[in-house]
């Protein structure tokens, strides 16, 4: 427990200790009462000079409302009434109290510095044959990175020599190895684990994905939340209120009653908790603590005010590509009209061949030999429907349905099964169809059943696929509500109306995999972009980041945003009404300073240590 | 020109107060201190090194423990 306090925390550690000691002391022993009351003097002193110090050069500064000029006022207002061993009592436990938050805080600090250990403190590349180790901000994107088993992988790179297995843990709070080999990515941050190998930087340090995840967790405590903006305007009307309120005690009943010396006590009672520090630390307290448990479970949660409104969360809206199910397209069956399949496939993969569209990347895959495409020309990308080409002399239409109707040619769409079709058409013909067929994700369904089970009312699911597509895929993980056909900017267009039809308080999500749905991520009241580890477009447009692209992880993330905003009610509540509560029963004299001190102290120590369980994940 | 500098301060509650201070300032358009990760963000126009100088006093003035460490 020591190793982890800060020099200046021992310091006063040890100071609170030989003030206690001294005051038991003070009170036990059968001291003649002149002795008694130097001994008390001397512990005043001795514990609260700083406090006496810090008074007096802030009061300079005009700060009337300093927390130390209050408690100084009160303590020294003690004394006056020969209160010593009471004056004493409450400055200790007030250091007691301050002591406490300073530790509480830098330990959640610490661990969730520890947590997020991801930052690499050294890369190595080889130079002239010799590996030397070098600062990773000084590697520039094209240099070739070595990474020995056992050490972090310190920059985005693709693999150029090796294989091996990674630890993503770290990143992205799942616990399966990957393995990584030639031309594939490795992503900064992941621990190699089994082989040396070597790797082509594509990302500077500040660029990379640890430099980007860092950022935003340390950049999430301030984004605010609404629970915050309202401690923080009560704190600025808390301490004057209480101290008006003080003046008032001290001075109208003593004028009618003339016993100035009651009232002037119970007002001092009224300076020891005008201090609302307790409050406002336990409320950013459990917010860093709940983004902090996120993040070890791999979603990272770019503000508090994101936390905050994903426990409002009552409808998410899923695309379906990507997020429910694999986005991992296979060609599942070919139809020609005329010629022969391998002559489609052929015709389709050259002029996909200028398309990065995912459909596009199974078509080449199922083609499988390298793609001439010198006879390929006036390619057009057309959003949402397909594309058009000419090869050779001919122009060709591949797409979607909508395309089509586009160019005014029918087709026979009740042939087709569950995939996504893609057909084909000359200038003049019907030349046939290309299927393609996407999984869905194994846990999907299970995802959508426990979303309902914490609270989520409405799961709705938007795609650019056909109708009979989208609305299979949707009865079978039991989603409420389907909109399919969907240009990207339908989905913008869908995702407004959904929002208009929610009350304030009924918040939306959307969650997307980050591509071609930045817009929608960034519309929505929580954008949560899925399998983002290493998309940069996802990471940049959405508040919530998934590092692994298991639906399950909403759930998760839910109901971390839940825990946190009950205890973060808990602590707002309790804290307010122990305080209400002490100055109601100081004003009618039925507490003494002693205790309305103890109280304040122990309402702190309880909300600091509730919202420090908000840092703990497990069961979630 | 916006610069994340490491601080010293001591309770959540003056946190507040001198972000509130700082964010006054004629030559800052907007600053951040955050108690929790005891970091301060400051956005300024000028000479950043000068200003934050200005922004240290400033913060001293609310909370004499504070503390900036450029």
């Amino acid at each position: 427990m020591l190793k982890n306090m800060t020099k200046k925390q021992k310091k006063m550690l040890l100071r609170i200790s030989i003030a206690l000691v001294a005051y038991g002391i003070a009170l036990a022993a059968p001291l003649p009462k002149l002795v008694q009351t130097i001994l008390f003097l001397c512990i005043y002193i001795y514990i609260s000079y700083d406090i006496l110090k810090k008074a007096v050069t802030n009061i300079g500064h005009g700060q009337v409302f300093d927390e130390n000029f209050l408690m100084a006022v009160a303590s020294l207002g003690a004394l006056a009434l020969g209160e010593y061993s009471e004056s004493c009592a409450v400055v200790l436990f007030y250091q007691i109290g301050e002591w406490f938050q300073s530790y509480a805080v830098n330990r959640s600090r610490q661990s969730i510095a520890d947590l997020m250990d991801i930052c690499p403190d050294y890369a190595c590349i080889e130079v002239n044959g010799t590996i030397e180790q070098v600062d990773p901000e000084e590697v520039s994107v094209g240099d070739i990175i070595v990474i020995q088993p056992g050490e972090k992988i310190p920059l985005d790179g693709i693999v150029t020599k090796g294989t091996t297995i990674l630890d993503t843990s770290a990143l992205t709070g799942e616990s399966i190895p990957r393995q990584v080999t030639v031309g594939d990515e490795v992503i900064s941050g992941c621990i190699n684990q089994s082989g040396v190998v070597y790797a082509q930087v594509t990302k500077e340090f500040e660029d990379s994905t640890v430099s980007k995840i860092l950022e935003m967790v340390e950049n999430a405590s301030d984004r605010k939340s609404k629970s915050e903006d309202f401690i923080t305007k009560f704190a600025r009307f808390y301490t004057p209120i209480v101290v008006f309120s003080a003046l008032a005690l001290a001075v109208i009943p003593s004028l009618v009653t003339g016993n100035w010396g009651q009232w002037i006590y119970r007002a001092l009672t009224f300076l020891v908790i005008s201090c609302p520090c307790a409050l406002v630390i336990s409320v950013p307290l459990s917010f860093f603590g709940g983004i902090g448990a996120a993040s070890r479970r791999g979603i990272l949660v770019k503000g508090s005010n994101y936390l905050e409104a994903l426990s409002q969360v009552t409808r998410i809206v899923f695309d379906k590509t990507g997020t429910l199910t694999k986005g991992n397209f296979k060609v599942t069956q070919i139809h020609v009209e005329k010629g022969t399949q391998d002559e489609l496939l052929e015709l389709v993969a050259k002029i996909e061949s200028f398309s990065n569209h995912p459909i596009s990347k199974s078509i080449k895959e199922m083609y499988g030999k390298s793609i001439d495409t010198s006879d390929v020309d006036n390619v057009q990308e057309i959003a949402g429907h397909g594309i058009c080409a000419t090869v050779g002399a001919v122009t060709y239409y591949v797409g979607n349905t909508k395309l089509m109707t586009r160019i005014g040619r029918k087709v026979d769409e009740t042939a087709c099964g569950l995939g996504t079709v893609i057909y084909v058409c000359s200038d003049n013909e019907y030349l046939g169809y290309i299927e393609i067929a996407d999984e869905i994700k194994e846990n999907a369904k299970q995802a959508i059943h426990n979303l309902k089970a914490s609270g989520i009312q409405k799961t709705i699911m938007l795609t650019g696929d056909s109708r009979h597509v989208a609305e299979a895929v949707a009865k079978k993980l039991d989603m409420d509500e389907v909109h399919a056909q969907l240009l990207p900017t339908d989905k913008v267009d869908c995702v407004e109306t959904l929002l208009k039809k929610g009350s304030e308080k009924e918040k939306l999500a959307f969650v997307g995999d980050g591509i071609n749905d930045a817009p929608v991520l960034t519309r929505s009241d929580v954008g949560i972009a899925m399998g983002a580890l290493g998309s940069d477009a996802a990471i940049e447009a959405a508040d919530i980041v998934l590092m692994d692209d298991d639906p399950a992880s909403i759930a998760t993330a839910i109901r971390i945003s839940h825990k946190t905003l009950k205890i973060v009610h808990q602590n707002i509540v309790f804290s307010i009404a122990v305080k209400v509560l002490v100055l109601i029963l100081g004003a009618l004299g039925l507490t003494g300073m002693w205790a309305a001190v103890f109280a304040d102290v122990g309402v702190a120590f309880l909300a600091i240590l509730n919202a420090m369980r908000c840092m703990n994940v497990n069961g979630l | 020109m916006k610069k994340t500098y490491k601080i010293e301060v001591d309770c959540a509650n003056c946190a507040a107060k001198i972000e509130d201070a700082i964010g006054k300032m004629e030559t800052v358009n907007k600053a951040r201190v955050n108690f929790m990760t005891q970091k301060m963000t400051l956005d300024v126009d000028g000479d950043i090194d000068q200003i934050v100088k200005e922004v240290e006093k400033v913060g001293k003035k609310v909370d004499s423990d504070f503390e900036v460490y450029a």
